[in-house]
């Protein structure tokens, strides 16, 4: 453990972090003790609080929720990242005009709450379904982000690429989509995974066009069974999204590790800081 | 009713948006830099919450966190208003994005500064405070000004747990006036494209003189 921000413990300070450390751990435990504490008065571990579970419907009704959060993240993110790669071929294009279109779509789907772009559609035209809806605005949101993620990646490559493209005789456009994003998706695909979970956490906000995704069944559970189960029914479902994301991230992360082996000592940090 | 006509509900919308977003801003500030510096403390424990904290908080729809304050929360004897629940629940999500920001800012100021400070006798405390962070926050000030941004549009979450923000009282309206639907909802992406354009270009702006500076 060596830090550029302290020194390394002698023997005095080894006893002052020992200290701290008790001192630390034992309010983070005392704290820890106080909320189970709570939660037992409260009742939370009595077995007719979790009692629930051992109803296999119930788990269907989660595992079925699950499902159409991640059947909702996967058919928006394979949808948004087609259409931001056209916007990104658009905001790179050499006509002017064509450029400020892709600019005014960045600019403007990317500037909305996904919440809004969710409930749009269901507005727009009665017929649309939950799901329909649901994957439309976060296609319409994610497409604006990845589509800056993708021009970012494209805008770090050497120059001699696009220039090697078109002395083969590509055209402008083959020379972006047969040389440029490939190696574009490469470079970025830490910011783009960590974009897929940002997706993935917004498929929670399509609870507002009722689709009944993780969370929507979490509160058609609470509903069902009452308030008294809420603890258990919340202790599960945040698991579940905890789980599934945690999964997203360690990959995105073993990605990137094992893309800067490859692509040794190129910056990868220009994606954007989006919660 | 036109949208010209609900301009006062939606301008009262808009200011309630706001204040969710500035209080929720200031209050993640302060706990996401604490967090930072737990982050890069020398005491194990709290490096662990810090991570922990991170790791859990980041994983989690802010949606839940919301579902949490407002559901949960008060089955443990915990009972705040709606208003109250929105801000904890926005604060505490944005500052898991805070506190990586501020903790990247640390890891890009060069250890020569730190190594300098520890030289003259400074402690953890007085090296982080005086030396270390006041450079980090200068360098991460355009990744706030996005993850705020982030925090606007997040605050129309709000919307579904009881709150008649901006977003809120436009689907209300909306609701209440199918005919005018479409103008309500286009009137309040307006009122949130006058926040987030601007401040995209501001952090853009930053961005590009805090890396002419290095």
């Amino acid at each position: 453990m060596t830090s550029a921000l302290y020194d390394t413990p002698g023997p005095r300070a080894r006893r002052r972090i020992l200290l701290g450390s008790i001192v630390g751990g034992a309010l983070i435990a005392a704290a820890l003790a106080w909320v189970l504490l709570t939660f037992s008065r409260q009742g939370l571990f009595d077995a007719n609080r979790w009692d629930i579970f051992s109803d296999t419907v119930v788990w269907e009704f989660l595992g079925r929720g699950l499902l159409n959060t991640l059947r909702a993240a996967a058919v928006a993110a394979v949808l948004a990242c087609l259409v931001a790669a056209v916007v990104a071929a658009l905001r790179l294009s050499s006509s002017r005009i064509v450029r400020a279109i892709g600019r005014v779509y960045v600019e403007i789907f990317r500037g909305l709450p996904v919440l809004l772009l969710i409930f749009f559609p269901t507005v727009l035209w009665t017929s649309v379904t939950p799901f329909m809806a649901a994957v439309i605005g976060l296609t319409v949101y994610n497409s604006a982000i990845i589509a800056e993620i993708l021009r970012s990646g494209i805008n770090t490559l050497p120059r001699g690429q696009r220039e090697a493209g078109l002395a083969i005789g590509l055209t402008p456009l083959a020379t972006l989509r047969l040389v440029e994003l490939p190696q574009a998706v490469r470079i970025m695909m830490p910011s783009l995974v960590s974009q897929v979970v940002v997706l993935l956490k917004d498929t929670s906000l399509a609870f507002i066009v009722t689709y009944p995704e993780l969370l929507r069944t979490m509160n058609n559970l609470r509903d069902y069974y009452g308030s008294r189960y809420i603890f258990s029914v919340f202790f599960v479902g945040a698991a579940m999204y905890i789980a599934v994301n945690a999964i997203l991230s360690i990959t995105a992360n073993r990605l990137a590790k094992r893309d800067n082996t490859k692509t040794a000592g190129r910056v990868t940090s220009a994606g954007t800081a989006d919660n | 009713m036109a949208v010209w006509d609900a301009r006062e509900q939606l301008l009262t919308g808009f200011g309630i948006t706001l204040r969710l977003t500035l209080v929720a801003a200031v209050a993640a500030l302060v706990l996401g830099t604490v967090l930072g510096a737990m982050r890069v403390s020398p005491i194990p424990p709290l490096r662990w919450l810090g991570t922990a904290y991170v790791e859990l908080v980041r994983n989690t729809p802010l949606t839940l966190v919301f579902f949490f304050m407002v559901f949960v929360a008060p089955r443990l004897d915990i009972i705040l208003e709606f208003r109250t629940s929105a801000y904890i629940a926005l604060s505490v999500y944005t500052a898991a994005f805070v506190c990586e920001a501020v903790r990247s800012g640390i890891n890009s100021v060069s250890t020569g500064q730190a190594e300098a400070a520890r030289a003259v006798g400074m402690t953890f405390g007085q090296n982080l405070r005086l030396v270390v962070l006041p450079q980090a926050m200068r360098s991460v000030i355009p990744t706030l000004v996005n993850i705020f941004v982030a925090l606007t549009k997040n605050s129309s979450v709000a919307a579904g747990f009881f709150v008649g923000e901006l977003f809120g009282l436009g689907r209300t309206l909306a609701i209440r006036n199918p005919a005018e639907g479409v103008a309500m909802l286009c009137g309040v992406a307006v009122l949130y494209l006058i926040i987030t354009i601007p401040s995209g270009v501001l952090a853009e702006r930053l961005e590009r003189k805090v890396a002419i500076a290095r």
